[in-house]
């Protein structure tokens, strides 16, 4: 009518042209896409994880349960994940929501995981900094005991370190500075307070809004850990020992595979490998478009991330294998010094090579003198067998063999940004999967910009992060990674599984395939999203149960007031943290049946109106089927 | 044990010098240390005999006492006493291919080292002669005593251990050694002491990386800022242009969606993917 109105509904136009243009973000490229759910997939535990089980669990013989288990367990799982989320194009909450209301929990749940793996992994990235910003010093921090600086005292090093070790001492108190229990913890260290903020920075840098910025960083996230794996098998294959390591590694012992437990961790290392049921590949498939070939993407990755942990055990294995070998000699070397000095034979006479056959003359000729010296029993097959995993593996095992390798602040440098870069790839998915739901549910109130709501996450996340710079908060690392990053992820994937293949439908399902990419999936992935995948996830959940409850709930601390010190004290947990524990495991896997018995209370409560109140301008021949 | 190594080459020598002295009297040819000068020179007036024959009768006594005891004496010095330190080399360890073999020189050079570090602690005039080494091995290890330049007393292990530990540094470098390939058995190696940068390194790192990844936000908030105000500007551009381009037309103004298409009837919605429960 007048200018003004016209004026309003020109800016109501306005307005509707914004949001309908304004849809669902995409990513630029499928490479970058790729990229991110490889980065997602391969973490810090295909480097720590993979080669210590490889070690422990027979070598060679243990790539057979692994395979099985990709095959029969990891890639239905997989594919299932990414085709729902590019289906409904939702993250997790959306999509178990729309699958069925009664199962809106499961997406809760996968949000309260992705939040509290997010708190504690991202400290680790904060120790991985901290160990890289160490790296640019020479010699390095860790390479010798810090001497004891009282001018009236006497003289000498730490009795901590000299006790234990150089990298034990810079790991349990230069760094993490330990309290003896849980149950002290200890003020928040300052110098890890700001490692953690930098890290979150970070993050923040690359997360700021949200899958634009993701995609460019995966460039370099994703691919760089290759690089540096490439250089270092180059350089550890060159190193003597390597080989012996490798063998080692690689010797197949098939008679582990009778033992029941090495199915088991195969299974559960696939699972947690592939960053299942975290929300993340869901959010991330959310934003491709729906005519995407999800069936080659989940080949992609699933097969990218199990040969990188292989690819990943042949440098780790030759280091550890130059440092046993280095270690072995070292030991052959104190022996032959106390040979040589008591018998005072010349030096360099005895050498590694001839030393077998001096100490067999000597011991001939003055056997009890060669008794009273008391000489060590080196055995380079002990050594090899001194196996870690986790932080131990990276923090004490790998910086030691470093000081021993020339040119020891290059490698360093390199394996750290390595760390750097697998973590942050990872939390990238842990991170989107909790944005993503969030955006969907319309949390977030429009007048803030993404990048200032993202700017609020990664303030919340550090602020809960700082539990873990206390003086216990390894311990604390501990309990959240035992606890949290396990069975809740088992029941989350199963009931993901069934919820599709049962409630959603599977022919349904088969059918939303194939009009995404064209092709519909053959009797092998039908057989295993039916039958076997659930099976398997049902077992492995059960047996993963028994053999936790079985195991008593100890933990294994760091005191150097304890008479066996530098053997780690193995306390029991005091009351209230087993409370803990079992809260954290039983707190994201409670809103599955939470929800569904709030929706059924919703449902009842209708019916009951309904029937008490029968609505007189309904037609009762057309009742709505609830 | 010691007895062993008593009998090495300088006693024999001395012993068939004493001998063949004895049985030729011919004149003395060993240098007397002043002691046993003091001693020949004490016996002179004692006994009957013709001066000249009673002098170098005294002579070659006192020649074979010191020959065989001298050594003894420095001997039960060396090794018995709590005042020796024992040394241990490992000059092959050290510097491998480029090892020089230890010999006499090389123990003279050891000796003179020693004396100037006990010169440098003590302030008193040492000789090479004043260091006593012994129980020499094919290690290469021995023992040393030193004796002090004017009362002939032993110099206590603690003086030795002080002198040289100030001068360790100067008496490694003259071997081409280190504190653990030279090794004074009773003398733990001085600690090097770090070097301790004015700020820790560390925070260097820290301060570049916090640095770039700041900036990297700032540029990023930034130009988000700047994107949405062009953007706010360009609408309002748009929307004078709308206004102006309504007032030629007619009052009524259809509202239609860009990108609508016409032939979509909205009464025909696809069908959701709820499910039906």
């Amino acid at each position: 009518m007048g200018t003004k109105e016209t004026d309003k509904t020109a800016d109501i136009s306005k307005a509707e042209v914004l949001t309908t243009t304004d849809e669902r973000p995409k990513w630029d490229n499928k490479v970058q896409y790729l990229l991110t759910c490889i980065g997602f997939a391969v973490g810090l535990g295909n480097v720590w994880r993979f080669p210590y089980l490889c070690q422990v669990y027979g070598g060679g013989a243990f790539l057979i349960p692994y395979l099985i288990a990709l095959v029969f367990e990891g890639l239905p799982l997989l594919y299932l994940e990414l085709a729902i989320g590019q289906r409904l194009r939702m993250g997790s909450i959306g999509v178990w929501n729309s699958t069925s209301p009664y199962l809106g929990g499961v997406g809760i749940a996968s949000m309260v995981v992705s939040f509290l793996v997010g708190v504690f992994y991202n400290t680790i990235l904060a120790w991985v900094l901290w160990y890289f910003f160490h790296s640019f010093q020479n010699p390095l921090p860790w390479r010798s005991c810090p001497i004891l600086n009282n001018i009236t005292g006497e003289s000498g090093y730490v009795r901590e370190c000299e006790l234990s070790s150089p990298v034990n001492y810079f790991w349990y108190r230069e760094t993490l500075n330990i309290t003896p229990t849980i149950e002290t913890s200890g003020p928040p260290q300052w110098w890890l307070v700001i490692c953690l903020a930098t890290a979150w920075c970070i993050v923040y840098l690359c997360f700021i809004r949200g899958i634009e910025t993701i995609g460019k960083a995966a460039y370099i996230t994703a691919t760089f850990p290759y690089l540096v794996l490439t250089i270092f098998l180059v350089r550890a294959l060159t190193l003597p020992g390597a080989m012996a390591g490798l063998r080692y590694l690689f010797t197949p012992e098939w008679e582990i595979l009778k033992n029941p437990k090495v199915w088991l961790d195969a299974a559960t290392q696939i699972f947690f490998s592939l960053s299942l049921a975290f929300g993340g590949l869901i959010a991330f498939s959310s934003y491709n478009p729906q005519k995407n070939n999800c069936e080659q993407d989940a080949l992609i990755v699933g097969c990218i991330n199990s040969a990188t942990s292989i690819y990943a055990s042949i440098p780790i294995f030759a280091i550890l294998g130059f440092k046993a070998n280095s270690t072995y000699e070292d030991c052959l070397n104190n022996n032959i010094a106390s040979l040589t000095n008591a018998f005072n034979i010349g030096d360099q006479n005895i050498t590694l090579d001839n030393y077998e056959n001096w100490l067999a003359h000597l011991n001939a000729t003055d056997p009890t003198k060669v008794a009273n010296l008391h000489l060590k029993v080196c055995d380079l097959h002990t050594f090899l067998d001194q196996s870690a995993s986790g932080t131990g593996l990276a923090f004490i095992v790998f910086t030691e063999a470093v000081i021993k390798m020339p040119g020891s602040q290059v490698w360093a440098v390199l394996f750290f940004i390595m760390l750097f870069t697998l973590g942050l790839s990872s939390m990238f998915g842990n991170l989107e999967g909790v944005l993503t739901p969030l955006l969907d549910l319309k949390l977030v109130p429009k007048c803030i910009p993404k990048e200032i709501f993202t700017g609020f996450m990664c303030v919340a996340y550090f602020i809960f992060g700082l539990i873990f710079t206390l003086g216990s908060g390894n311990y604390w690392l501990e309990i959240f990674n035992s606890y949290v990053g396990s069975v809740p992820l088992l029941v989350i994937a199963f009931f993901e599984i069934t919820a599709v293949v049962y409630i959603y439908g599977i022919d349904r399902f088969n059918d939303d395939i194939v009009w995404m990419t064209g092709r519909r999936p053959n009797i092998f992935w039908q057989a295993n999203w039916r039958v076997i995948s659930p099976l398997m996830l049902l077992i492995v959940f059960l047996a993963y149960v028994a053999v936790q409850a079985m195991q008593a709930l100890t933990y294994s601390t760091w005191n150097p007031n304890y008479a066996d010190f530098p053997m780690y004290e193995v306390l029991p947990y005091p009351g209230w943290v087993c409370a803990i524990c079992i809260l954290l495991t039983i707190v994201p896997c409670i809103f599955i049946p939470l929800v569904a018995l709030y929706r059924l209370i919703l449902l009842l409560k209708k019916r009951v109106e309904l029937l008490r109140r029968p609505n007189p301008c309904e037609n009762e021949g057309y009742l709505r089927d609830m | 044990m010691f007895l062993h190594d008593f009998l090495h080459l300088p006693v024999r020598l001395h012993l068939t010098a004493c001998y063949s002295l004895l049985s030729t009297r011919q004149g003395p040819q060993v240098a007397l240390t002043p002691a046993a000068q003091a001693r020949v020179f004490k016996y002179e007036g004692a006994s009957g005999l013709p001066r000249g024959l009673r002098m170098s009768l005294n002579l070659v006594i006192v020649l074979c006492l010191t020959a065989v005891l001298g050594p003894t004496l420095v001997h039960t010095l060396c090794s018995g006493s709590t005042d020796a330190n024992k040394v241990r080399l490992s000059i092959k360890t050290a510097l491998g291919d480029e090892a020089y073999d230890w010999d006499e020189s090389e123990m003279f050079l050891f000796k003179a080292t020693i004396a100037f570090a006990m010169r440098k602690c003590n302030k008193k005039q040492y000789e090479v002669s004043n260091i006593q080494v012994c129980n020499a091995t094919q290690r290469v290890s021995f023992w040393f005593v030193v004796t002090d330049p004017k009362t002939e007393d032993l110099v206590s292990g603690k003086d030795v251990e002080k002198a040289v530990r100030m001068s360790r540094n100067r008496i490694n470098s003259a071997f081409l050694l280190t504190d653990k390939t030279l090794e004074f058995v009773n003398i733990p190696p001085t600690l090097a002491a770090p070097v301790k940068p004015a700020t820790p390194p560390w925070l260097i790192v820290f301060g570049v990386v916090i640095g770039l990844v700041g900036a990297g936000i700032a540029a990023i908030l930034i130009s988000t800022f700047i994107q949405k105000k062009r953007e706010r500007g360009g609408i309002k551009e748009r929307e004078e242009d709308e206004e102006e381009e309504a007032g030629q037309r007619n009052g009524v103004f259809c509202t239609v969606q860009e990108g609508a298409d016409s032939n979509i009837n909205p009464g025909f919605i696809e069908d959701d993917p709820f499910t039906k429960l």
